[in-house]
């Protein structure tokens, strides 16, 4: 087993390097100079030759692409030109953010999910199963901004109960950062007035984010689980004797789960780079919206270290969902 | 292999898998007919599509679709004469989301249809040639899933500029491995057929095989595909849209008149509402369609 | 009081073409200690009658027509979900057929008859050797303890240790034994086997089928074996019904029944089982089709392949006659030959 784990870690190196091959790729290949655009209007021809050296323009690609990888191993991941700070440093406040969101938005759907789809396909084609098909089809087609628009209308102007936007109330104060992420960081802190701040924050842009996941676990977890209801163990299980809750939950659910467990690696990985709208919405200070700022702005080093690093955090969750299928499931032998 | 010693044989093989691809078709049609929800996608994607292509003639407010203001007329609601009341520059909401699925619905078909033809064609060349092709393409295709779409989308629709065809462009990049994988493994399954063989055997060469009896073969997937993504490509369009990027006003649309409306909640909601939910009809239209679609043509997924 | 009483038991089952009506008229008494083979070919009712009894056939599509299931003097039929639900595993217990589908993979065996023992114990806690008083904890250590016991009991070595492995770590008999297991772990006085060697090969059967019979003779649980071979009749049962087409055409005492058959169904059956000196192409063969259950023949459904039919037969099923103690027959033209 642990020997699977190694190889997996070492064969992720290879998938690394090729993933900053393409970050880089895309950064050279998009239209835009980075030079003209670094030295401002009003840089004369010399200071723009400078930067060309500074920047490595003038050196052959594989030079300058070794030049981006040891760059990035060492920390430095350009500068953004509207925070005015390195990019890595930017990114460890909006990393952070963004993961709190979508981990939210995830337990949600996770959890709302299951209990849905296992609730519809006990009903089979009882009202609760249409009812579930139903508003499945049309979470998915929800648009999330929408959606997220809609829940600030009526959730925070006309109802009052949630915050608009932003993490925290401007007039808090928020707890010391530990994870940076405020839901944590009050718990650990023990501060229960700052919790409940940062969930009234977090309750509108979580949910507007998990109603599309939540959908598609619901229908996985509901195809899943009748076919898992039709096999011969649940029926000698039921003709001994066990409950059907009993059986629901532990002799049915962890068979029906594999399926589920693939798409729900791959809906963090989706929700990782999609988080923009949301976060627009929701005036959410995560990676999302630091990208779009910088794409608006024409400042692309801050892109491509979004980019990178959603598509780096992809592959390593996705490593532990192939893990954890081993666990949930003992059949597959990890070898 | 009797293909091999009678032409013949080889040919009503094949002809035998075209005959048996029309009674699938036929059997799935009627199938379709069936599904009232289906039905109801269809339905609507086709009022959809007229109301696009139409939107320009039937609007009670054609100038406003084109940019032009009234002033006098700014924020007010619902009524007879503005159906779907008018926004901040006066103009009426209604020509306005009829203008813009135009944009919204064409551009996302566009981005599926150029994303499934790029998408077809490295799928087919890797799946058919194997080998080292398959393997650079296939590695190229699973790095580029790993990356954010939308946020690369954005990235590239701005750098080429504002405009409806770069940011169809920009979209269909990131949408191209889903169809290369699927038109992969579905060519690396029809190699091995029979009839393939024959027409090997009788001397076709790959492009001829490829085009005359392997795609044939392969196109219901990849419908389905198509069917289910041109809602997220509707959606996608509208994003960018949101955020500014890809079209210019005054050509209007949705996600863009979403992005504007949102700084008049919650007094002028109409002017936001109104757009929002034509998106969410155009999405789930195209949803339901292809939901039918799938059912229907792929029967490893009935219920 | 016979521990378990069929009476007229009528099933219908919806299905595409129509409905079909499987049970027609069973009757059928096992008491205590008896060794029952329910025998027949396929499609003719014996496994349908084998779930009835336990309630376990989903209505709909399916729909009890008419008769009554008598558990006990208890009409199961008359008794809803909960109330059945303690008696699942404690008073009537089930064997299926393919012990490769039959145990769930995921969970671990020792876990799997730990449950089946623990939920047991919540309403009969003298299972578990406790008193209604003992806490979920000590009925679940008790369950389990339970559990690697009765895995012993049916043959697996090093129980405790295997208790802790996953079935596809069993082979197909060992998995048989551990479903045995599972099925006996709550003395159940009526365990309902459902051709529970049919996907083993002969040798395993054997052993197989000798297991369950010693078990169930140190505890006088009744049987009901459900087969379609006679050869696993007359190895372990003290007893047989014939079914055809969803009727008991002939029951009775084993030997009696195997050696001196009178309904011309069975004789058929017995002259068709392949005999040591019989000469190439001389099978006996039996013509005909079992008949269409949507549109059933009128009268006794075996009519059309029989050889002695009249037009006596066409008019209603025949009720079943005793032609001596316990031996019983279905048939209008019984005679006094008692051999083919």
């Amino acid at each position: 087993m642990l020997a699977y784990i190694l190889r997996r870690i070492v064969l992720l190196v290879p998938v690394l390097l090729g993933l900053s091959m393409l970050v880089f790729a895309i950064g050279r290949l998009l239209p835009g100079d980075p030079v003209l655009l670094a030295a401002g209007p009003n840089a004369s021809r010399e200071e723009v030759a400078a930067l060309s050296v500074e920047f490595g323009l003038d050196q052959p690609i594989p030079v300058q692409y070794w030049r981006y990888l040891t760059g990035l191993l060492h920390g430095d991941w350009g500068r953004s030109l509207q925070t005015r700070g390195p990019v890595l440093e930017d990114l460890k406040v909006y990393i952070p953010a963004t993961l709190e969101l979508v981990a939210a938005a995830m337990l949600i759907a996770i959890v709302v999910g299951i209990l849905l789809g296992l609730l519809a396909a006990v009903r089979r084609n009882g009202w609760i199963d249409y009812a579930v098909r139903l508003v499945s089809l049309a979470s998915i087609s929800m648009p999330r901004f929408f959606l997220g628009l809609l829940l600030q209308l009526v959730f925070a102007m006309w109802l009052g109960i949630a915050a608009l936007g932003g993490r925290f109330p401007l007039t808090g104060s928020p707890p010391p950062t530990v994870t940076g992420m405020l839901t944590i960081d009050s718990l650990l802190a023990g501060d229960w007035s700052a919790l409940s701040l940062a969930l009234q924050h977090l309750a509108l842009p979580a949910i507007a984010m998990s109603l599309s996941p939540l959908a598609t676990i619901t229908r996985m977890m509901r195809a899943s689980t009748m076919e898992v209801l039709q096999q011969d163990y649940v029926l000698t299980a039921r003709a001994l004797g066990i409950p059907p809750a009993k059986l629901l939950f532990k002799h049915v659910l962890r068979n029906a789960l594999s399926s589920t467990l693939t798409v729900i690696g791959l809906y963090f990985g989706w929700l990782l780079g999609g988080t923009v709208l949301v976060e627009t919405v929701f005036d959410w200070p995560g990676i999302g919206l630091y990208a779009t700022k910088s794409i608006l702005t024409q400042d692309f080093m801050p892109v491509m270290g979004v980019v990178l690093s959603i598509g780096t955090m992809f592959v390593l969750f996705n490593l532990l969902i192939d893990l954890l299928y081993g666990v949930i499931n003992p059949k597959v032998q990890l070898r | 292999m009797n293909a091999l010693l009678h032409p013949e044989a080889g040919a009503s093989v094949a002809s035998g898998a075209a005959h048996a691809r029309r009674e699938a078709w036929r059997r799935a049609l009627y199938r379709m007919r069936q599904s009232s929800l289906s039905m109801l996608g269809l339905a609507l994607v086709v009022l959809l599509l007229v109301l696009a292509a139409t939107g320009h003639w039937i609007a009670p407010f054609p100038d406003h679709i084109t940019g032009s203001i009234d002033t006098a007329m700014r924020f007010k609601p619902p009524s007879w004469k503005n159906w779907m009341g008018t926004n901040e520059l006066g103009q009426d909401v209604l020509s306005l989301v009829l203008g813009g699925a135009r944009i919204s619905l064409f551009a996302g078909l566009a981005v599926v249809l150029l994303a499934a033809a790029v998408g077809t064609v490295v799928g087919a060349l890797a799946g058919y040639l194997g080998g080292w092709t398959d393997e650079v393409l296939m590695r190229l295709a699973d790095l580029k899933l790993t990356l954010p779409g939308l946020i690369l989308a954005m990235a590239v629709a701005a750098a080429l500029g504002a405009g409806t065809v770069n940011m169809v462009l920009a979209i269909s990049l990131g949408w191209w491995p889903g169809f290369a994988r699927l038109v992969r493994g579905e060519v690396l399954g029809k190699r091995e057929e029979v009839y393939v063989l024959a027409a090997r055997a009788l001397g076709a060469g790959p492009v001829r095989i490829m085009w005359r009896h392997i795609l044939p073969n392969i196109v219901s997937p990849v419908i389905v595909k198509m069917s289910l993504d041109v809602g997220f490509a509707v959606l996608t369009v509208a994003s960018l849209g949101f955020v500014g990027i890809g079209v210019k006003p005054p050509t209007p649309e949705w996600g863009q008149m979403l992005s504007t409306a949102r700084g008049f909640l919650p007094d002028y909601w109409w002017a936001a509402i109104f757009p929002g939910g034509a998106i969410f009809l155009a999405v789930l239209s195209f949803n339901l369609l292809g939901d039918g679609l799938r059912d229907v043509l792929d029967p490893r997924s009935r219920r | 009081m016979p521990l378990l009483h069929i009476r007229n038991l009528h099933l219908a089952m919806r299905s595409f073409e129509g409905e079909a009506h499987v049970l027609n008229g069973v009757e059928l008494q096992v008491d205590k200690g008896e060794v029952w083979g329910l025998a027949g070919e396929t499609g003719c009712g014996k496994s349908v009658t084998g779930l009835s009894v336990s309630r376990l056939v989903a209505t709909p599509p399916a729909r009890y027509m008419q008769g009554q299931i008598l558990f006990d003097g208890q009409d199961v039929l008359a008794m809803d979900e909960a109330a059945m639900r303690p008696l699942r595993g404690r008073a009537i217990s089930m064997i299926f057929q393919d012990p490769s589908t039959n145990l769930n993979p995921v969970l671990r065996v020792g876990d799997q008859i730990a449950d089946v023992a623990y939920e047991i114990g919540r309403h009969a806690p003298e299972v578990l050797g406790l008193t209604a008083q003992a806490g979920s904890a000590e009925r679940k250590r008790a369950a389990r303890q339970l559990g690697v016991q009765m895995l012993e009991r049916v043959g697996i070595a090093d129980a405790a240790r295997r208790a802790n492995d996953y079935p596809h770590q069993f082979s197909g008999g060992m998995r048989q034994r551990v479903l045995i297991a599972m099925a006996l772990v709550g003395q159940p006085r009526l365990l309902i086997a459902d051709e529970p060697t049919t996907a083993l090969d002969v040798t395993l059967q054997a052993q197989i089928l000798q297991l369950l019979a010693d078990l169930v003779k140190r505890s006088d649980t009744a049987v009901l074996m459900i087969t379609h071979n006679l050869g696993v009749v007359a190895q372990i049962c003290s007893h047989v019904a014939v079914m055809y087409a969803g009727h008991v055409v002939e029951s009775g005492r084993t030997r009696e029944v195997l050696h001196a058959p009178r309904h011309p169904y069975t004789r058929a059956l017995l002259a068709a089982l392949p005999r040591p000196g019989l000469a190439r192409g001389q099978l006996a063969n039996l013509p005909g089709r079992v008949p269409d259950l949507i549109h059933p023949p009128p009268g006794c459904r075996f009519a059309p392949r029989c050889a002695r039919a009249t037009s006596l037969c066409e008019k209603e099923t025949p009720a079943s006659v005793a032609v001596s103690d316990k031996h019983r027959v279905a048939c209008v033209h019984l005679d006094a030959e008692a051999h083919p």
